[in-house]
């Protein structure tokens, strides 16, 4: 079998003298496609944002691609080419038009030409369906919009795999459908991602696997079937029967 | 601008009471000042006579006809588009300035035969004297900013002892230093490198000051986009966050030039041939320090409108780029 490309070891992590996150184990493989939820507080995005050492851990070991994320590494930007990330702001840069979103990140740390990198920009903005928006600058769009526009951002890297941290938990509900589509859309491509989202009926589309946090702790991780008809834990029941009243 | 509202207000000064106001006001004013003697108490001399003995009401009624003049003046502006009223109100400022001026009764001989040394030694010293050293303070300012910035002990601590030490110190304690104190340790330094020195490292202190605010009001947000498509530290300065700082970084930057055009000025104290030294070696030569004064006055004025009009148009230029 092959290496796993994310591999989490007893991971435990402190902001300050508060423990974020408690012995996490977790591995994602190729082609995998994980959602972690879990009430607001409980670790989700500080364990993701690990993931590319946005933030640092103190106890266990990260693996990413078979580097090690710490401290001393010389090389994080090299692993965090290969690891795409969305966020729930979608934090594009606003000086730079659409296009140049797209463009900047593979021109200057791939190294790739400008007629390369533009033609990239514009297979993937075909892809999240908004080729017309090339030249527009960020602040110019829907929030739908800004979030496609980040996730082809990410894609235009190449990466291995693609992390979203609530992609449409700042979006109006409905922008959120045309998010979550060109995000099923780039599951079914056998893109490997891991998303946090409380988009139940996303998890139900897409996961191989559902993680559920509280505390800083994983409480429960299994195939979506099995966690939504048979949760085990009363955390896990409490949690589902809050979210799917709405 | 500030936020314009889409409901028109009634202009002020057509407002009958703020009229009737303004005229009361500057009739008293006028009548106070007792214009009799002036110019327009000669053209009222059908009316009140002999202007040296109108006495109250003489003054009264010139005072009365300034007021009416200005009053018109100023409802009249109140009819036209913003561009046109800043056009005359800016002209009508400006012409009564330059009678101010010429009520010194200077020597306009004199003045046209320095001018053209003033500006062709004095002016082109003086800008290139700014423009070099602002545009060294400029990345003395990038390095001081990212080194108060960083985590790193030694840089945040000699770049908060520069910034505290070069804007504790009096400039002009700072040329002397410069150009008295260097070659006591052996460095001789001319004074215009001197000059320079002094300068750069000044406005180096304070503008260190803005590029750290300005760097620092980009949202954490784009720090972490980069870094995560693989970005690395200098990359993500450079691309990323300068260019989103410059906008916010040129207004205070434009004021520091335009206070450096003028400080410049105390350069001249260790004998460069800048404006300031012109105008007062010119002038105390002949005895004629009021005539050298005022033109440097206006040259320095000039070059200022100068850059405030270049500062503009590059805020246009960033404004209509990021909308
Ligand atoms: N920079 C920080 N400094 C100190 N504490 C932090 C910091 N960031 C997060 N925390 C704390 O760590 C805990 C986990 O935060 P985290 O953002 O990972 O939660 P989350 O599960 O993503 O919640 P949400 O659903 O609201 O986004 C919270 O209790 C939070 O207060
Ligand atoms: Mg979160």
């Amino acid at each position: 079998m092959a290496e796993p490309i994310i591999k989490m070891t007893g991971v435990s992590k402190w902001y300050g003298t508060f423990q974020a996150l408690t012995d996490i184990n977790f591995s994602v493989n190729q082609g995998d496609k994980i959602v972690v939820c879990g009430p607001s507080g409980s670790g989700k995005s500080t364990m993701i944002r690990t993931l590319n050492w946005l933030e640092a851990h103190q106890v266990g070991k990260i693996e990413v691609n078979g580097v090690e994320l710490h401290a001393k590494m010389k090389n994080i930007d090299q692993v965090r080419m290969d690891v795409g990330m969305v966020f729930q702001h979608f934090n594009l840069f606003p000086h730079m038009t659409v296009l140049e979103n797209l463009m900047a990140a593979p021109m200057w740390v791939r190294k790739v030409n400008r007629s390369d990198a533009e033609k990239t920009a514009r297979t993937f903005l075909e892809r999240v369906r908004i080729p017309e928006q090339a030249d527009k600058y960020p602040g110019q769009l829907s929030g739908g919009q800004q979030q496609r526009v980040a996730i082809a951002r990410s894609l235009c890297m190449n990466p291995k795999v693609m992390l979203f941290d609530e992609p449409t938990s700042a979006l109006d509900p409905e922008m959120v459908s045309e998010v979550l589509e060109t995000m099923i859309h780039l599951a079914r491509e056998g893109m490997t991602m891991v998303c946090v989202t409380h988009e139940m009926g996303f998890a139900k589309a897409v996961a191989d696997r559902v993680v559920f946090m509280d505390a800083g702790q994983i409480v429960e991780e299994n195939d979506p079937h099995s966690f939504f008809d048979n949760p085990q834990h009363m955390r896990t029941q409490e949690f589902l029967s809050q979210i799917l009243q709405h | 601008m500030l936020y314009a509202d889409t409901v028109e207000s009634e202009t002020l000064v057509h407002k009958p009471s703020f009229v009737v106001g303004m005229l009361l006001i500057f009739t008293a004013l006028f009548t106070l000042f007792d214009l009799t003697e002036s110019l327009f108490g000669h053209l009222m001399r059908p009316v009140i006579g002999e202007p040296s003995e109108a006495g109250f009401l003489g003054s009264l009624s010139v005072g009365f006809l300034v007021g009416l003049l200005l009053t018109i003046n100023v409802v009249a502006i109140g009819f036209v588009r913003f561009r046109i009223q800043v056009l005359i109100v800016w002209a009508e400022l400006f012409i009564l300035f330059m009678a101010f001026f010429y009520g010194f009764d200077l020597n306009f001989e004199f003045i046209r035969s320095k001018i053209w040394f003033m500006v062709s030694q004095g002016l082109v010293t003086t800008l290139y004297v700014s423009a070099l050293s602002i545009t060294l303070a400029a990345m003395v300012a990038i390095v001081g900013a990212v080194a108060k910035l960083s985590s790193n002990g030694f840089a945040y601590a000699i770049a908060s002892f520069y910034t505290s030490f070069f804007r504790g110190l009096p400039l002009l304690m700072q040329v002397y230093l410069i150009y008295l104190g260097l070659p006591q340790l052996g460095y001789v330094i001319d004074a215009i490198p001197a000059g320079i020195l002094a300068l750069t490292l000044c406005y180096g202190a304070y503008m260190t000051e803005i590029f750290r605010a300005g760097i620092q009001s980009i949202p954490k947000g784009q720090w972490e986009a980069s870094r995560s498509l693989g970005f690395g530290f200098g990359l993500t300065m450079k691309r990323i966050i300068l260019p989103q700082a410059f906008p916010l970084i040129i207004p205070p930057t434009g004021n520091q030039f335009i206070a450096m055009l003028k400080d410049s000025s105390l350069v001249s104290i260790i004998g460069v041939w800048e404006l300031m030294f012109l105008a007062r070696t010119l002038g105390s030569k002949d005895y004629r320090h009021l005539e050298m004064l005022v033109t440097a006055a206006l040259i320095y004025w000039a070059m200022s409108i100068c850059l405030e009009l270049i500062q503009s148009k590059i805020e246009r230029h960033f404004r209509t780029k990021s909308h």
